[in-house]
């Protein structure tokens, strides 16, 4: 937190934008990793499980927020839990219903976000304090964070790995693909490389903050 | 059934498919607690503890829900029972054995939200296992987390003795050495069938 925010329009922006970049649930605080590394080996599975993500993110965040005061505190987590649940249940069968090759890819990473620690974390520490509208915000910056978190790896994995972006060949194809990307390592990889860009990023940033104030 | 088979299935879960380095479950535990070796090898034990019990548990209300025709009531059901076993057997390990309550300290309710029980759960559902190979399908997977982690800790012990630029340490770090050794792992793919 650099700024403190001076009136309700701009902590409702903050709220959103937050996730996307600054608190970024992936990159930054490093939550929800299991389904970032397992299915993000074509952009395609990666885009689907981060909508996936996100509209259980919003649903159950909106609703843990109405039902804040209602909820008794010691009981608070497993009935959180109870609601991901259900609205993971109801993803489940949408994704089976729409694309039936998008669910096999997927497989039991649907049935997993259950225990996305990014959601349960949203939940406890936001929606339970806050009124629907900053919580429905907060869920759709955070699920979108993750989201673009996901697309950064999908497609560094499928162009590196099959030669493809959304299955349109990008590179000519000459390109000997680099297999290893779409291996279980090559996850890791990928996860660890991106995790060291945005760190230089954020470096760099906070020396040319820290410049200024250093000349006066 | 025969022996060949269960040998089958726990090499699977244990190396072939390891759980941590192949299907990328129980990654916050895997990256959080290896820091030690010590606590990393009773992460692994609670783990593999609460894997054999939920298994058990899992069969008895698929069973139950095949019965009553309810099937889509599957993963409420299971996250449910997973989390109130985990806490009763908690409450029966305080109360019978305070040595070991304290050794596995703050991992028992932690392992409620890893994601590996939940997978091991649905997995041995899909696959259509019956309770023996479950239970040795639970104890191959406790292995194979428990071996995963144990090496992690191993190596970023040795690690904390070099010297690496300041940006890489912490997280990037950590997830360059699992992509080694889940390379590694990829190795076993050959054995068995």
């Amino acid at each position: 937190m650099t700024t403190i925010p001076n009136n309700e329009h701009s902590m409702d922006t903050d709220a959103f934008i937050k996730g996307l970049w600054r608190e970024n649930p992936v990159f930054v605080q490093v939550l929800g990793m299991c389904p970032v590394l397992a299915v993000s080996n074509t952009a395609m599975n990666a885009l689907a499980m981060g909508l996936a993500a996100t509209f259980v993110l919003i649903m159950s965040s909106s609703l843990v927020s109405l039902l804040r005061n209602v909820i008794p505190k010691q009981v608070r987590i497993a009935t959180f839990i109870l609601i991901i649940a259900t609205f993971v249940t109801i993803v489940d069968f949408v994704i089976q219903a729409i694309s039936l090759d998008v669910h096999k890819a997927l497989g039991a990473f649907i049935a997993l976000i259950v225990v996305n620690c990014m959601i349960l974390g949203r939940a406890e520490a936001f929606a339970s304090k806050n009124g629907l509208l900053r919580s429905v915000l907060d869920a759709a910056g955070m699920g979108l964070g993750f989201t673009l978190a996901l697309l950064c790896l999908g497609v560094v994995r499928e162009i590196l790995g099959s030669g493809t972006l959304f299955d349109v060949p990008v590179l000519p194809a000459q390109f000997q693909t680099w297999s290893i990307t779409l291996l279980p390592g090559g996850g890791f990889f990928t996860l660890g490389l991106w995790l060291l860009v945005f760190a230089s990023w954020s470096e760099r940033r906070r020396k040319q903050m820290a410049a200024p104030q250093e000349a006066d | 059934m025969d022996l060949g088979n269960l040998g089958g299935i726990f090499i699977n879960a244990c190396l072939i498919n390891n759980f941590v380095l192949a299907y990328f479950l129980g990654i916050c535990p895997f990256l959080g607690v290896s820091g030690q070796y010590a606590t990393a090898s009773r992460m692994g034990g609670a783990v593999t503890f609460v894997m054999l019990i939920s298994s058990v548990c899992a069969y008895g209300i698929h069973a139950l829900l095949i019965a009553v025709n309810a099937p889509f009531l599957q993963l409420i059901c299971f996250i449910v029972v997973i989390a109130s076993t985990v806490q009763t057997v908690e409450m029966f390990i305080k109360k019978f054995s305070p040595s070991l309550f304290r050794s596995l300290g703050i991992f028992l309710p932690l392992i409620t939200t890893n994601c590996a029980i939940l997978g091991l759960a649905l997995f041995q559902t899909n696959k259509g296992y019956d309770l023996i190979e479950c239970l040795v399908y639970a104890l191959g997977a406790g292995a194979g987390f428990t071996i995963a982690i144990v090496i992690m800790a191993g190596l970023r012990e040795q690690l904390d003795l070099a010297t690496v630029p300041g940006i890489v340490r912490g997280t990037a770090l950590s997830l360059m050495l699992a992509g080694i050794l889940s390379l590694t792992f990829t190795g076993f793919a050959g054995l068995g069938g």
